[in-house]
């Protein structure tokens, strides 16, 4: 692989297959009685299989990247492709089926349903996914075989953010899709949390972009994208990815 | 969808008390409309065909006297299929173990067993036997009523004599299902009676050898009743005709129509009350879970749950909560159904009343519900479905607070911070404060409605046998009589006061509407019977014209001043025309009242007397009644004091057990708006709540903050309920407007208070409820999740 980037960090020599390609996106969106411009022309370029650190302070425009490429969202103006999908001109029913059959998604504050047992809030996605591994698997993979029936309620931060991986990853999605992943965990937790996105990356091949304003998460990326106002200020390639577990912050 | 299907249930659980009051809100409504549906279609079914079996004759008519041979000319009127003449006299009874004097209605039987029109349903023993002439059958209400058994002997004044008849046979007619007098308001069962005879000992008695003066018949197929009504009574005149009518102006048929009719129309408005209640509170409840479920909402989508799988998830919710109260609320209403239909019976005298709950009224109880918790859920699901992913994820925009009004006026300074947070709340959110309180004065209106059936019978009760009855007793002559007779009444024992009165029969007609019944002539200056107008204040009548009831005015469409057509259907049967001069309002019956000396000067008569109000010193009633029964001149004796009882019996108690039953549901309804209003106020505002404890509120204070809100919204809907409970009240007052009784639109204020003390307690007890939920707020866990 080179290291010759563009701002867009679009153009390797050698460069494995596109899973994203987003071109001149904006967003504007209206809350309460203030109108937010949270993306403006952002252009990028996600690969197979990488390690992707967005990083950048609160109201930056992560989120909403994040979501406008997870198919949550609908963008103000430009386009994004998924493999060679228009994501922008697909309709909900698309957008849905997108998000069921390729996408994983973790959040911050977890949002497990809390009237559902660990299994189940897994259970919730295998229910309608194509192929999905079996609940108790992704669990597994996540080390929580021991919880299993426990409700959110009954588990600490880490382990209910390590449920949440499992149910992101229990219909082997392409990508996954993680928005602070760590913002309400501790330290220890927090690290417990990366290892296991990294495993999964590692050993899954999953696609996966983790949004986080904790610089030193960068360190265990392929790729760091700096954003900042709306915008990309910066793409950066790390030569020397260091392991979870040496995170210092 | 076995995750989702766990989430929905566990949701369920934990708001278990709001879906408790919404199951029984929704039950109740259910329950009333199986119950009354159910009763309705029951009496329909055994009415129609008691009266199909038994061959209910379909024209009436009483006269004079004709000889037997005119009845084949009454067959060959067109469209007359079976005519059925007959002896019919009321007598005076004796009836074992009963000191007042009984009033017994003889009625001619062939004497060998055929298929006759008004056939009777033998209950007990059997046919009266050929050649024995003291034999006869009586009505299974007088019999039950006196406890008379087959084989026991009454003592019945017939030709001037007295005779004992014999009891072989107790049976049932349908043409008494309702066996009542005349037009009296309740069946006296033990001091009147129907007793069938054998056609020519009754004959031969009254004077009607070979004679007749009661008809009936049934119509061909196709018939006109009108114009058969019409050629009947040309027929007629001249043997004294008391005017042909139809089935809907005989007596018993009009109760027990009237009674299902009303049956059908509670049957639609009780229930669509709840059910809408019902809805209105599904409404809130789900809007509520949406509102804080929104980020589960997005989870579910951004894991790629489409719309239609996340609209129906909540729509479930509310299907489960509605099934399971349908449930509860058609086995209680098959239940109180059949308590209904049973009680019917103690009125209603069918050979068989089955109750009758089929498969179609179930599945329209089960739509209904499901209908209008669709209809409830609508908007909230709708806000589900449309719901976009990533603006779910994001907490909600803050609520947009400006000042209130009381600021835009100044009046800030007298409000303290919490009263502040209170009236903004309430400005903020008008649509939602509007539909609590529109909640709750429903339930208000409710418990003000179901109060009100038993207001009304008070009412009547109160106006008809205090203000207009003020005598004790009334006799009926058996043939009018000379106005001297009135001497003679006052040296009977015990009596202190008498008023003779004179009913004369006529058809009253104006233009094309005519109305069949009478003209009672009172004396003017009578106080033991008094006409009145709504305010109570006595109507003086006028010496010459007619003072109508209003709602017979109604009928006849005439007003004061108009010339009425009378044709009066006894003696020389002259028609005259007389002034309408006054209205009265009667509660009771159609009446037409004249002074009496005007009425006997439109007779061309005499002084004459039909019967007299008397007033008696209850220390002698037992020799007056000892009298009365050897007096042949008197065919019937009614006392005030016995109707009233009667009356508070009978409809004061059917409508005391229906009124209990609704004023349950009231409860029930008051208590699950008020709680579930409060209830979701809590969990919308519990962040700000506990955010009020940290920064040093008391429990109390936050409290205040909270019910307060509720409480102003309680006590805002209270006079508003009122307002609308008097309104249903007027409706229902509306609908029982009927030419027997009408229901008077009186709220009493012990109505108000009762539905205000009802509601404050459902208001405090839910108060209480949500009090201890203060309690147990957990500050740090309410602060940590995210809005």
């Amino acid at each position: 692989m080179s290291d010759v980037l563009d701002r867009s960090g679009a153009s390797y020599t050698t460069a494995p297959p596109v899973v994203f390609h987003v071109r001149q996106l904006t967003k504007t969106y209206v809350m309460g009685e203030v109108e937010v411009q949270a993306l403006r022309s952002v252009d990028l370029d996600l690969y197979e299989g990488e390690f992707v650190v967005l990083l950048g302070p609160s109201g930056s425009g992560k989120s909403t990247l994040l979501n406008i490429i997870g198919g949550l969202d609908g963008p103000s103006s430009g386009q994004v492709f998924f493999r060679n999908r228009d994501l922008t001109a697909a309709d909900d029913s698309v957008l849905t089926r997108f998000r069921r059959e390729s996408v994983g998604f973790v959040f911050q504050f977890y949002n497990l349903i809390p009237s559902l047992t660990a299994q189940e809030n897994v259970a919730l996605v295998t229910d309608i996914a194509l192929h999905p591994m079996p609940p108790r698997e992704a669990l597994g993979l996540v080390d929580l075989s021991d919880r299993l029936d426990h409700f959110p309620a009954q588990l600490s931060g880490g382990e209910q953010q390590r449920v949440a991986i499992a149910r992101a990853i229990a219909k082997r999605p392409e990508v996954l899709l993680c928005d602070e992943p760590t913002g309400a965990l501790d330290f220890q937790t927090g690290k417990l949390v990366l290892e296991t996105l990294e495993r999964v990356n590692r050993e899954l091949g999953t696609t996966t972009a983790v949004i986080t304003h904790n610089a030193s998460i960068a360190a265990m990326s392929d790729r760091v994208i700096h954003m900042h106002s709306g915008e990309i200020a910066s793409v950066h390639r790390n030569l020397t990815k260091v392991s979870p577990a040496e995170l210092e912050w | 969808m076995i995750a989702l299907d766990k989430k929905l249930f566990r949701d369920l659980l934990h708001m278990r008390g709001q879906a408790i009051a919404i199951i029984l809100i929704v039950a109740c409504g259910i329950a009333s409309l199986v119950t009354m549906m159910s009763a309705y279609e029951s009496l329909q079914l055994s009415q129609a065909t008691y009266y199909d079996r038994y061959r209910f004759a379909e024209v009436f008519v009483q006269l004079e006297r004709a000889p037997d041979s005119l009845a084949d000319r009454i067959a060959e009127i067109p469209g007359v299929r079976q005519v059925q003449t007959r002896v019919v006299v009321d007598v005076n009874l004796d009836v074992p173990n009963l000191e007042e004097p009984a009033t017994g209605r003889l009625v001619s039987i062939p004497e060998v067993r055929s298929p006759i029109l008004n056939d009777l349903y033998i209950r007990q023993g059997r046919y009266i036997e050929p050649g024995r002439p003291d034999e006869v059958l009586v009505s299974e209400a007088f019999a039950l009523a006196n406890k008379l058994e087959l084989g026991d002997t009454l003592g019945a004044v017939i030709n001037q004599r007295w005779e004992n008849l014999r009891i072989v046979g107790i049976v049932l007619s349908p043409e008494y299902v309702y066996e009542i007098r005349g037009t009296e308001l309740v069946p006296d069962n033990k001091r009147f009676g129907v007793i069938w005879m054998e056609r020519d000992a009754l004959g031969v008695a009254f004077d009607r050898d070979g004679a007749f003066n009661d008809v009936t018949l049934s119509l061909a197929p196709g018939a006109s009743e009108a114009e058969v009504i019409f050629q009947l009574d040309q027929l007629l005149e001249r043997y004294g005709g008391l005017g042909a009518y139809g089935r809907d102006d005989q007596v018993s048929n009009r109760f027990v129509s009237d009674e299902i009719m009303g049956l059908a129309a509670m049957a639609v408005l009780i229930p669509s009350i709840f059910l809408g209640i019902a809805a209105f509170l599904l409404n809130l409840l789900l809007a509520r879970l949406v509102s804080t479920q929104r980020d589960q909402i997005a989870v579910l989508k951004a894991f790629g749950y489409d719309n239609l799988t996340v609209g129906l998830h909540y729509l479930k919710l509310v299907l489960m909560i509605t099934l399971v109260g349908a449930g509860i609320g058609t086995t209680l209403g098959l239940w109180l159904g059949a308590a209904m239909t049973q009680y019917y019976t103690n009125f209603f005298h069918f050979p068989v009343l089955r109750y009758e709950a089929g498969v179609g009224l179930i599945s329209t109880a089960v739509s209904v519900s499901i209908g209008s918790a669709t209809l409830g859920a609508f908007t909230a699901v709708r806000r589900a479905i449309s719901l976009p992913p990533a603006e779910a994820m994001r907490p909600e925009p803050p609520a947009q607070y400006r000042p209130t009004f009381i600021e835009r006026a100044g009046l800030q300074r007298y409000f303290s911070p919490s009263g502040r947070i209170i009236l903004r709340n309430l400005e903020r959110r008008p649509v939602q404060a509007a539909l609590s309180l529109l909640g709750i004065a429903l339930a208000v209106a409710i418990l003000v409605t179901g109060r009100y059936f038993e207001d009304a019978a008070n009412h009547i009760i109160d106006v008809q046998f205090r203000h207009v009855q003020r005598e004790d007793v009334t006799l009926v002559f058996n043939q009018p009589r000379s106005a001297r007779v009135r001497y003679e009444l006052t040296h009977l024992p015990g009596v202190l006061q008498s008023e003779p009165f004179r009913v004369v029969a006529a058809r009253l007609r104006f233009e094309h509407r005519a109305h069949l019944g009478g003209i009672t002539g009172l004396e003017p200056t009578g106080t033991l019977r008094r006409l009145l107008d709504k305010k109570l204040q006595t109507v003086v009548l006028p010496p010459d014209g007619v003072v109508l009831s209003s709602k017979l005015a109604d009928i006849l469409g005439v007003s004061v001043g108009d010339i009425l057509t009378v044709e009066v259907l006894e003696g020389e049967r002259p028609t005259r025309t007389v002034p309408v001069v006054g209205l009265v309002d009667e509660l009771v019956g159609l009446s037409a009242y004249m002074d009496i000396h005007a009425l006997n000067r439109l007779m061309r008569e005499g002084q004459t007397v039909s019967g007299a109000y008397l007033a008696i010193d209850a220390k002698y009633t037992d020799q007056l009644y000892t009298q009365l029964k050897q007096t042949p001149a008197v065919t019937s004796v009614a006392l005030r004091q016995t109707m009233i009882d009667q009356f508070q019996e009978t409809i004061a108690a059917s409508m005391g057990g229906f009124n209990a039953v609704l004023v349950v549901f009231a409860c029930i309804i008051a208590f699950g708006v008020v709680y579930n209003a409060a209830r979701i106020a809590l969990s919308e505002r519990s962040r700000e709540l506990a955010t009020l404890r940290i920064i040093g509120f008391s429990q109390n204070e936050i409290a205040f903050i909270l019910l307060g809100e509720q409480a102003i919204l309680t006590l805002a809907a209270i006079p508003i309920g009122f307002g609308f409970g008097f309104g249903l009240a007027a409706l229902t007052s509306h609908a029982y407007s009927w030419e027997l009784y009408r229901l008077p639109l009186i709220v009493t204020r012990a109505s108000y208070a009762f539905a205000f003390v009802v509601i404050v307690i459902a208001a405090l007890g839910s108060g209480w409820i949500i009090q201890r939920h203060l309690k147990h707020l957990d500050l740090i866990a309410v602060l940590k999740t995210r809005e």
